[in-house]
């Protein structure tokens, strides 16, 4: 393909890709009769901050404290996932133990079942765990997450087995090789593993949408689409709150995207 | 066994169950006893605000196959939904990012920070994308129609309010959305494709369709398979889209399977139905998928 074909494909692709996210940005600073206004107009003629001053100070969309509570859940259930898959991974690499392949099988299985089947009795367990609309129902029972076993399992089998082995001869136990040898060279694979389970569950909707009720513990996607019925054409407003939710994992993107595209594509590779 | 130097050194049993209990707490109590209580819920009459449950057997699913029943239209209405949806966009989710890896696939002055550009609309999450371009499809004031109203093509389209124009709609975004996110799988496979085949290729004389077609196609085939089963996956899920872009208009005609079993089981409370459609669902889905990959496998068979 010539250099300029390529060129030129690449930039329309990008012009597809960013002016949306421009025209966001540029609306969420206009009034709300500009923002309404045909045709529309690029750049804000009279550039405010009224619609992030009205969302932010409404009490029935109250989106800092969605941000807040989307930052809450996802770091924690990003912690929770990392934590529990690496053990469980460490064990399923290193160890031998009756019913290995069994609960190996039995965790790799399930990476097929399609979640639908799990919402309506997950919903009637987080029910009985008097869980609902709380943010623990957010943050755990999606950290039951196979993909991070299997993910990290890959990992562990990769690295050489000299260095956990000359750790056991100087004394050290199953616990110390994990946690002073093994997880210190898996940084990586660690860092990637959390980025995506953050980034799972900052984007997580269906799920909140049905399990949070009250409007001051939305997480900022469920809290969208309340802030949509609640203005169903104030698109001022609508844009504001959407660049408030994107504008942390826009910057999380920015600095951690080398991770996070290289996690997804090695998760096709192993696959 | 070549990792028993390791393993006979690692204490045992007890501890192997001690690094596995965290997870497998997790694992059993959200994905396995789920799957067998959805069953169990299914065969009940079951609203979680009532007393009473009861049991009611085959019922359930015998509503969803009786054309008589209240349940019928709506449950195959909406999976005729998802059905359409699925159909349509799986095959622009593989072909469209496979083109743009193709095109990134060779080295070039910006190359990551266009795969950059293209992988950010899918860190924004649905809701994000949905408001976005719910308001850019506005029939009145959205952009999309004042530029398509300046290049003289119809400039008051009902992009959310009609079929098949949302139908349009909600895979186009759905493509917008998700294309960086298939073309990132693609390019590293297209980048493990071992350069010595297109060198091969090349001393035989072939042009580049004949390279194309003989040696990028059957290296990635793993890679197409894996992409294509995550897509089907993930549109045969599709929900944000709808519920935040068209609600589900026009009529219920935008309302796909995964909406319809959330409305009925998380908002009407008629939780043995909905689970016994989620039932049905799977099932329909894990048998095109057995076919799917049968007939790949069938027609790949000779080439590998």
């Amino acid at each position: 393909m010539s250099r300029a074909l390529r060129y030129g494909v690449l930039v329309v692709l990008t012009l597809l890709f960013v002016s949306p996210l421009l025209f966001m940005i540029s609306t969420s600073f206009k009034d709300r009769q500009e923002s309404a206004q045909t045709p529309p107009t690029w750049f804000p003629q009279n550039p405010t901050l009224s619609a992030y001053d009205q969302i932010l100070t409404a009490t029935d969309t109250p989106v800092f404290r969605w941000f807040a509570n989307s930052m809450l859940a996802a770091s924690l259930n990003a912690l929770l996932v990392v934590a529990t898959a690496a053990l469980a991974a460490y064990a399923l690499a290193r160890m031998e133990f009756r019913g290995r392949k069994v609960v190996f099988a039995t965790i790799v299985a399930t990476l097929f079942v399609p979640p639908v089947i799990l919402v309506i009795p997950n919903y009637e367990i987080v029910g009985r765990l008097l869980w609902l609309d709380t943010l623990i129902a957010v943050i755990v029972p999606t950290a039951a997450n196979a993909f991070g076993v299997f993910f990290l399992r890959q990992f562990f089998l990769q690295l050489p087995k000299e260095l956990e082995e000359s750790a056991f001869l100087d004394g050290a136990n199953t616990w110390q090789v994990f946690y002073r040898v093994v997880l210190p060279l898996s940084r990586p694979a660690l860092a990637t593993l959390a980025l995506l389970a953050f980034l799972t569950n900052w984007n997580d909707f269906l799920w909140p949408v049905y399990v949070l009720f009250s409007p001051e513990n939305q997480t900022l996607q469920a809290g969208l689409s309340t802030l949509q019925s609640a203005n169903a054409v104030r698109y001022d407003l609508l844009m504001a709150g959407a660049v408030i939710a994107s504008l942390p994992v826009l910057i999380l993107y920015v600095f951690a995207q080398r991770f996070v595209i290289e996690g997804v594509s090695r998760s096709g590779l192993k696959g | 066994m070549s990792n028993s130097s390791v393993a006979s050194r690692q204490g045992g049993q007890k501890t192997a169950w001690l690094f596995l209990a965290p997870y497998l707490a997790l694992f059993v109590a959200f994905v396995l006893a789920p799957i067998v209580m959805g069953l169990w819920i299914s065969l009940h009459d079951w609203d979680p605000n009532l007393p009473g449950k009861p049991f009611v057997g085959l019922e359930n699913y015998a509503d969803l196959v009786n054309p008589d029943s209240l349940a019928f239209t709506p449950f195959w209405d909406s999976m005729q939904a998802t059905g359409i949806f699925t159909l349509f966009s799986v095959p622009l989710l593989i072909v469209v990012p496979l083109a743009v890896a193709l095109v990134m696939n060779q080295r070039f002055r910006g190359r990551n920070v266009f795969r950059s550009i293209y992988f950010a609309p899918y860190v924004l999450g649905v809701a994000v994308v949905g408001v976005l371009w719910r308001f850019l499809l506005d029939a009145n004031i959205g952009l999309v129609n004042y530029l398509l109203g300046l290049v003289g093509l119809p400039e008051t389209t009902p992009w959310l309010s009609s079929v098949p124009e949302a139908w349009v709609a909600l895979i186009g975004v759905t493509i917008w959305w998700t294309l960086g996110f298939n073309a990132v799988i693609f390019l590293a496979g297209l980048q493990d494709v071992p350069p010595e085949l297109y060198e091969a290729a090349e001393v035989d004389g072939a042009g580049a369709w004949a390279k194309f077609r003989n040696v990028t196609l059957p290296s990635l085939r793993p890679v197409t398979v894996f992409v294509l089963m995550i897509t089907i996956i993930a549109s045969a899920n599709m929900f944000g889209q709808s519920f935040i872009m068209t609600g589900g208009q026009p009529g219920q005609e935008t309302r796909t399977a995964i909406f319809y079993i959330a409305e009925t089981g998380l908002q009407n409370f008629q939780m043995g139905s909905a689970a016994a459609g989620s039932w049905v669902l799977t099932l329909i889905l894990m048998l095109s998928s057995v076919l799917i990959f049968g007939l790949l496998r069938e027609r790949g068979g000779g080439r590998q």
